[in-house]
C-alpha cells in the first residue's frame, strides 16, 4: 500500500500520475471543441458578411429587392438571437430542444459542435462586416470597373484584406472559445472543465485538481496565441521586393509592339 | 463608316444625389482615337460624368450608347462592357493585397477567363509599355505615386479596353511624379487610343486632346478644339477658368 500525498505538490504529482490520461483527453476534447467551432463559425462569418454587403442597385426589381431584404433581416436576427443569448442557455436549448421538439437524438459532443459554431458565427459576422467596411471603397470601385462582381471582389481583393486586419478578432475568439467551451459541462460534453470536475471528485482535491486545469487552459491560451501572432507576421508578406530585369526579348512569348501605335517623329 | 467611328455617345444625362442634380443633361459623342479633356471648376461634376460612362454612378436618366447601342439595353450584365471601357482612379485603387502582376492579371482570369499565361503575357506587355516591368513583384504599398499610376495604367490596358477613362489622373501625384505618367497618356494617345480624361493639366489638353470639353453647374459651357477654348473661348465663363490657370503659368 502506497502512501497518501501530503503536502500540495505531492497531490498534485499524484492526481496527474492518476489521471494524466483523463486531462489530456479533456484538453484535446476543449481544443477540438474550440478550433472546429472557431474555424466553421469563421465560416459562417464570411458568408453572412458577404451576403450582407450586396449591393442592390437602385434600378433593380421589387421582388429581387424584398428578397434580399428578407435575406438580410434573416441574418440580423441570427446574430442578435446568438450574440444576445449565454452559451450555457443555446447548449441546453439545443441538446434538449432538438430531443424534445424535432426528436433528433444528437451526441452532447455534436450539439457541443453545433452550439460553439453558431455561436462563434454570430460574432465572426459583425467582425467579418466590420473588416469588409475597413476596406477603401476605392479597391471594390476598381474591381467593379474591371468587371468583376460582388463574388469575385469579395473572393480576391476584399476578403484577403479584410482577413488581415481581422485576424487579431479571429485569435480573440478562438481564446474566448477554449475557455468557454468549459460552459459545454452542462450537457456532459467531457471536455476539460468536465473531466477535472470528475477527477476532483474522487478525492475531494478540488483547489489541486483546478490548479491544474488551470495551468492547461493557459498553456492552450497562450499556445494558440503566439501561433496566430506568427500567422499574422506570415501574412504582412516580405517587406521587401526583388527587381526583375525584364527583357522582352527573352520573354517565351515575344514582345508585341503595340499594334496601333503611329510612328512618332 | 461614320456609324463606326462614332465609340460613345452621351445623351441627355442627368443624375441626382437625393435632391441635389450633379448632371443637368450632358451631351456629346466621342469618336474613335479621340481624346476628350474634360475640364472645369471642381464640383461641377466631371468626376460624376466620367463614372457615370463606366456606370459606376448609375445614371438618374439618360442614355449611354456604345457603338450605336445603349449599354443598359445590350448588356444584361455590365462587366463586358466595363472591360471595353477601362478606369484608371485619382487615387489608383491598385488592389492592395497583389503584386504589381497580380493586379494586372486578376481582371483577364476572372472577367475575360483568359487562361493565367496568356494573361501574364498580356500583363507584361502593358506593364513593359508603362516602364514597371522591373517591379512585377512589388506591392502597391511599396511603389511612388508615379509609379502606382502607371501600374494602374497598365492593369486598365491588360483589359485591351477600346476606350480609356481617366479620372483626375494626376491630381494625387508630386509634381515631380506628374510627368512620367503624362508622358505615358501621351504615347497611348500618340498610338490611337480613345481616352476621355478628366484633368487640370491644362498643358496636357492644349497638347494632346482633339476635343476639350469645358463643364460648368452640370452642363457642357463649351465643347471645342483646343485651339479654340485655349486662344478664343465664345463663353465668357470658360474664359474666367482659364485665365485663373493663365495666372498661375
Amino acid at each position: 500500500m502506497t502512501t497518501m500525498p501530503t503536502t500540495f505538490f505531492e497531490w498534485v504529482f499524484f492526481l496527474l500520475q492518476q489521471y494524466g490520461g483523463l486531462f489530456v483527453k479533456g484538453a484535446l476534447v476543449t481544443l477540438l471543441l474550440a478550433l472546429i467551432g472557431t474555424f466553421v463559425g469563421c465560416i459562417i462569418g464570411f458568408v453572412v458578411g458577404i451576403i450582407q454587403t450586396i449591393p442592390v442597385d437602385p434600378n433593380t426589381g421589387t421582388v429581387k429587392k424584398s428578397f434580399y431584404r428578407c435575406v438580410r433581416w434573416l441574418l440580423d436576427a441570427y446574430v442578435e438571437v446568438f450574440r444576445g443569448t449565454p452559451m450555457i442557455v443555446q447548449a441546453m436549448v439545443v441538446y434538449y430542444g432538438s430531443m424534445s421538439i424535432f426528436n433528433i437524438d444528437m451526441s452532447a459532443m455534436f450539439a457541443g459542435f453545433l452550439v460553439v459554431s453558431i455561436n462563434t458565427g454570430a460574432y465572426m459576422a459583425e467582425t467579418v462586416r466590420g473588416g469588409i467596411n475597413s476596406i477603401d471603397p476605392g479597391q471594390t470601385e476598381a474591381a467593379t470597373a474591371i468587371g468583376m462582381n460582388h463574388f469575385q471582389t469579395m473572393r480576391s481583393v476584399i476578403i484577403p484584406q479584410a482577413l488581415r486586419n481581422i485576424m487579431p478578432q479571429i485569435g480573440n475568439n478562438l481564446i474566448i472559445n477554449i475557455k468557454d467551451t468549459s460552459v459545454l459541462n452542462v450537457i456532459s460534453v467531457t471536455e476539460l472543465y468536465f473531466s477535472s470536475k470528475s477527477a476532483a471528485g474522487v478525492y475531494y482535491k478540488y483547489f489541486e485538481v483546478f490548479f491544474i486545469t488551470c495551468v492547461i487552459y493557459f498553456v492552450m491560451t497562450f499556445t494558440v496565441s503566439r501561433f496566430l501572432r506568427w500567422v499574422e507576421g506570415r501574412m504582412a508578406g516580405p517587406r521587401d521586393y526583388q527587381l526583375v530585369t525584364y527583357d522582352p526579348m527573352q520573354d517565351p512569348c515575344g514582345h508585341f509592339p503595340m499594334p496601333t501605335r503611329k510612328e512618332q517623329d | 463608316m461614320d456609324e463606326q467611328k462614332n465609340i460613345l455617345e452621351i445623351k441627355e444625362l442627368k443624375k441626382k444625389f437625393g435632391e441635389r442634380e450633379i448632371l443637368k443633361g450632358i451631351n456629346f459623342s466621342v469618336n474613335k482615337g479621340d481624346v476628350v479633356c474634360i475640364i472645369g471648376p471642381s464640383g461641377s461634376g466631371k468626376s460624376t460624368l466620367i463614372r457615370c460612362i463606366n456606370f459606376l454612378e448609375t445614371p438618374t436618366s439618360g442614355e449611354i450608347c456604345y457603338k450605336g447601342e445603349d449599354v443598359l439595353k445590350k448588356y444584361k450584365d455590365l462587366a463586358l462592357y466595363r472591360t471595353k471601357v477601362g478606369m484608371v482612379f485619382q487615387q489608383f485603387n491598385l488592389f492592395n493585397n497583389m503584386t504589381v502582376l497580380e493586379n494586372c492579371v486578376v481582371g483577364q482570369v476572372k472577367v475575360l477567363k483568359k487562361d493565367h499565361e496568356a494573361a501574364r503575357q498580356t500583363a507584361m506587355k502593358y506593364l513593359y509599355y508603362v516602364g514597371m516591368a522591373d517591379y512585377i513583384n512589388a506591392k502597391p504599398n511599396q511603389l511612388s505615386g508615379g509609379q502606382k499610376q502607371r501600374v494602374a495604367i497598365a492593369r486598365a490596358m491588360a483589359l485591351e479596353p477600346e476606350i480609356l477613362l481617366l479620372d483626375e489622373p494626376t491630381s494625387a501625384l508630386d509634381s515631380e511624379m506628374v510627368g512620367e505618367v503624362l508622358n505615358v497618356m501621351r504615347e497611348l494617345a500618340n498610338a490611337g487610343l480613345t481616352m476621355i480624361v478628366v484633368t487640370h493639366e491644362m498643358a496636357f489638353a492644349r497638347e494632346v486632346a482633339s476635343k476639350v470639353v469645358f463643364i460648368d453647374q452640370g452642363v457642357i459651357a463649351e465643347e471645342a478644339t483646343p485651339e479654340i477654348i485655349f486662344k478664343n473661348p465664345s463663353n465668357p465663363r470658360t474664359k474666367e477658368f482659364l485665365s485663373r490657370f493663365n495666372q498661375n503659368n
